[in-house]
C-alpha cells in the first residue's frame, strides 16, 4: 500500500497497465511532452515513447474517432479528454460510432477503448471546466460509465476500464485530484466494474452517491448527530449495482441522493426511479435528491451556492427523518 | 517540413473520347487486369440497378443509389491490396462485393435484417458509414494503428463533395496527416449533397486544394474514368506504403441519380444536364475503351453481365430466404458483456410477445 493522492493513483494506473499490456496506448492534449495539464500522464511518454503516450492535435471528436480505428488496428486506447465540457465535440462519436460499433458488427469485433476526463465544479475556473457531463455519457448505449471518488477506486476503476472488453466512460473528481490521499494497493489492482462501494454502513438513512459528492455525503453523515447515516458509493453509474442500491434501501427505508449534476434527468433521477419500481414499499418516505440546479454553472464566485453542500444534504435528511 | 504543393487543379484522364483520341495505357494492366475492372464495374452497375428495382418491388427498403459511381469504387479498389481497408459510405454500400462478400449480405443490410451486419475483419471492409464524415477519423486512426504495429495495410476512406464541410473530415484528415497515416482520402465529389450544389457548399476553386491545408498531396481525376481512377489510387497508394503519408483525391462525377429512392431530384436539378452526364457514364466509357482496344466483344460483355445478373438474383433469393429476426437479437451485441437487466428485460419482452 502506498498513500497517494487521486491523480497519482491514476498515473500510477497508467504506467502498470502500459506496462503489463503493450496494446495499451494514451491519446489526447498535452498527455505526452506535458504529462496531461493534471500530469496523470506524467512520464508515460519517457517510460513507454511517444507512441504510446501521444500528443494528438487539438480535436476531440479526432481523438475518438481516431480511437474507434485504432481499436480495429488492435490497439487498445485511452483517450483524455482535457477537461469535461471539452469533451462534447466527441460526443459525436461517442453517441454515432462508440456506443454502436461493436453492435454493428454482430459482436465480432471489440471496441476497448477507454474515455477519461476529469470533471466538476468548485476548482474556481473559467467556464465549461467544471462540468457534470455523466448523463450523456449514462444515456448513450454500448459504452459503460465509472465515477471514482477515492485514490484506491481511481486506480482500480480505471484498470477495469482498460481490461474491459467495452467502451467504458472514466470521470475523475478533479476537485479531489489533489486533496484528497489514501490508500492505493501496489501494482495490478483492478476494482471490477459494476460493484458499488459502502462507505459508510448505517441505519437509519442512506445517502447514495459517486465521484465528488461521496465526500460531501460523509461530511453530511458526520454532521448528523444522533442518525445513523449509511454513505453507499455507486462507484460504476453503468453497469449499475442495482442489488446494492435495492439492499441499502430495504435496509434504512430512507434514500437520499446526490448529485453535482444539474437535476432534470440526471442519473439521480434513474436511481430514484429504479426505488420506486422496485422497493416502493420498504421506503418509509419519499426519495429526495440533493442536486445541482436545471442552470448553467455558475460563475465561481458563486459556484458554491449551485454545488450541493454538506448543509443542503444535512436538511434534506432532517425532513425526510421528519416525513 | 514537406513541401506542400499546390493541389492539381486538371483532371486526369487515361480514357479518351468516343472516338478514341486520347487512350492511354495503364502501367500494370493487362488484359485480364482490365477485365477484371470490367467485372467489377459491371457487378456493381447490375447490383445497383437491381436494387432500385427491388426497393420499386418492396423488397429492399430506402436505397442510396451509386448509378455512375462504379468507376470510382472499382478503380480504387483495384488500386488495394487484399489487407487494406476500405471504409465506405452508404454511397459504397456494395464495394464489399468486389472483396467476395455475398451480395446477399448487402441486400440484407438494406432489408434491415441482422445477417446484412457483416463482420468487418472479414473483408477489411468497415461497416457502412451512415452520418457523414464521421468515418474519415476511424480511417485515420485504423491507417495509423496498423502503422504504429509495422504492417504495411493502408487504408481508403470514400465519402462525398458535402462532407468536405463537415468538422469530423477535417479532424480525420488532419490526424492523417500528422500521424502520417498512410490513408487514401477518396472524395467523390458528384456535385450534389441531396440538393445541394457544391457552389452552396464551399467557395474553394476545388475540393482537391483543401488538400494543401493539411500538407498533404491533392489531385483531381474524371471520376467516370475507371483508369484514372485506378492510376491515382496506385500513386496515393504507393506514397502510402513508403512512408509518405495520406494523399487527398478529388473524383470529379456528376449524379445522375436521385440521392436514394426516397428523393426527386426533378425539384432541384438541371435535368437536361442530367441527360447529358448519362450520355458519358462510366461503364459505357470503359466499355467503349476496351472494345477499342479490341479486349471486348460482345459475346464476352454478355456473358460478363449474365454473371453479375446471375449473382444479384442469387443473392435476393439468399436474402429474402433469410428467417425472421429473433428478438434475442436486440440485446445480443450491444455489449461484450452485457448487464444484468438485459436478462429481465428479454425475459419481460418474451412474456409480453407471447
Amino acid at each position: 500500500m502506498a498513500e497517494l493522492s487521486i491523480v497519482e493513483a491514476i498515473n500510477d494506473a497508467f504506467h502498470v497497465e502500459l506496462e503489463r499490456d503493450p496494446s495499451v496506448m494514451v491519446i489526447g492534449e498535452d498527455v505526452g511532452r506535458a504529462g496531461g495539464v493534471f500530469r496523470a500522464t506524467a512520464g508515460l511518454r519517457d517510460r513507454f515513447g511517444p507512441d504510446r503516450c501521444f500528443d494528438t492535435p487539438l480535436a476531440e471528436a479526432g481523438i475518438l474517432g481516431s480511437a474507434v480505428g485504432l481499436c480495429m488496428a488492435g490497439w487498445r486506447p485511452v483517450c483524455e479528454m482535457q477537461y469535461d465540457a471539452f469533451s462534447y465535440p466527441c460526443l459525436d462519436q461517442l453517441i454515432t460510432h462508440v456506443g454502436r460499433y461493436r453492435w454493428r458488427t454482430g459482436g465480432k469485433m471489440s471496441f476497448p477503448l477507454v474515455v477519461r476526463m476529469p470533471y466538476g465544479g468548485g476548482v474556481r475556473a473559467p467556464e465549461l471546466h467544471d462540468d457534470s457531463p455523466e448523463t450523456y455519457y449514462v444515456h448513450t448505449p454500448g459504452v459503460k460509465v465509472a465515477v471514482p471518488s477515492t485514490p484506491g477506486d481511481a486506480k482500480g476503476l480505471l484498470a477495469a476500464a482498460i481490461r474491459d472488453p467495452d467502451p467504458v466512460v472514466v470521470l475523475e473528481p478533479k476537485l479531489h485530484y489533489r486533496t484528497l490521499k489514501g490508500d492505493v494497493p501496489e501494482g495490478e489492482h483492478v476494482v471490477p466494474l459494476g460493484r458499488a462501494r459502502l462507505a459508510r454502513d448505517g441505519t437509519d438513512v442512506t445517502l447514495v452517491a459517486y465521484g465528488s459528492m461521496v465526500p460531501v455525503c460523509e461530511a453530511a453523515a458526520d454532521a448528523l448527530d444522533g442518525v445513523s447515516v449509511e454513505v453507499l458509493d455507486i462507484r460504476t453509474l453503468k453497469p449499475l449495482d442495482e442489488e446494492a442500491l435495492l439492499a441499502s434501501a430495504a435496509k434504512t427505508g430512507r434514500v437520499v441522493i446526490v448529485q453535482e449534476a444539474p437535476r432534470t434527468c440526471g442519473f439521480a433521477a434513474e436511481l430514484a426511479a429504479i426505488l420506486a419500481e422496485k422497493a416502493i414499499l420498504q421506503l418509509r418516505g419519499p426519495v429526495i435528491r440533493v442536486t445541482g440546479y436545471d442552470v448553467p454553472y455558475p460563475y465561481w464566485q458563486i459556484e458554491d451556492a449551485y454545488m450541493p453542500s454538506v448543509e443542503r444534504v444535512t436538511a434534506a435528511v432532517r425532513r425526510l427523518l421528519d416525513f | 517540413m514537406a513541401q506542400v504543393l499546390p493541389a492539381e487543379r486538371d483532371l486526369r484522364r487515361v480514357i479518351g473520347d468516343a472516338d478514341g483520341a486520347g487512350d492511354r495505357e495503364v502501367d500494370g494492366l493487362g488484359e485480364q487486369e482490365l477485365l477484371e475492372l470490367y467485372r467489377s464495374m459491371v457487378l456493381l452497375r447490375t447490383y445497383d440497378e437491381r436494387s432500385v428495382v427491388y426497393h420499386r418491388q418492396g423488397r429492399i427498403g430506402t436505397y442510396a443509389i451509386f448509378w455512375n459511381h462504379e468507376a470510382m469504387q472499382a478503380g480504387a479498389f483495384h488500386a488495394l491490396e487484399d489487407e487494406d481497408w476500405i471504409f465506405p459510405s452508404y454511397r459504397e454500400s456494395a464495394i464489399g462485393l468486389l472483396r467476395g462478400m455475398p451480395p446477399a449480405t448487402v441486400l440484407s443490410w438494406w432489408r434491415g435484417y441482422p445477417a446484412g451486419w457483416w463482420n468487418p475483419e472479414d473483408y477489411r471492409v468497415a461497416s457502412i458509414c451512415v452520418p457523414i464524415a464521421t468515418h474519415v477519423p476511424h480511417a485515420a486512426g485504423l491507417a495509423w494503428g496498423k502503422k504504429l504495429k509495422g504492417e504495411t495495410a493502408c487504408a481508403v476512406v470514400f465519402f462525398g463533395d458535402g462532407a468536405t464541410s463537415e468538422g469530423a473530415f477535417h479532424e480525420g484528415a488532419n490526424f492523417a496527416a500528422v500521424t502520417g497515416a498512410p490513408l487514401v482520402l477518396f472524395c467523390n465529389n458528384n456535385h450534389w449533397a441531396i440538393s445541394t450544389p457544391l457552389e452552396a457548399q464551399t467557395r474553394a476553386e476545388t475540393l482537391a486544394d483543401k488538400a494543401v491545408g493539411y500538407g498533404m498531396p491533392g489531385l483531381r481525376v474524371d471520376g467516370t474514368d475507371v483508369l484514372a481512377c485506378y492510376e491515382a489510387t496506385c500513386e496515393a497508394v504507393a506514397r502510402a506504403r513508403t512512408g509518405g503519408g495520406p494523399t487527398f483525391i478529388e473524383a470529379v462525377s456528376y449524379r445522375t441519380a436521385p440521392h436514394a429512392t426516397a428523393d426527386d431530384p426533378r425539384a432541384y436539378i438541371d435535368l437536361a444536364r442530367v441527360e447529358e452526364e448519362k450520355k458519358r457514364e462510366c461503364v459505357g466509357r470503359f466499355e467503349g475503351y476496351l472494345r477499342r482496344a479490341g479486349i471486348l466483344h460482345d459475346d464476352l460483355a454478355a456473358s460478363i453481365r449474365s454473371e453479375a445478373a446471375d449473382a444479384v438474383r442469387a443473392g435476393i433469393a439468399d436474402a429474402e430466404a433469410e428467417p425472421p429476426a429473433d428478438v434475442e437479437l436486440l440485446f445480443a451485441h450491444a455489449y461484450a458483456d452485457p448487464p444484468v437487466s438485459f436478462g429481465s428485460d428479454l425475459d419481460e419482452l418474451r412474456r409480453t410477445l407471447g
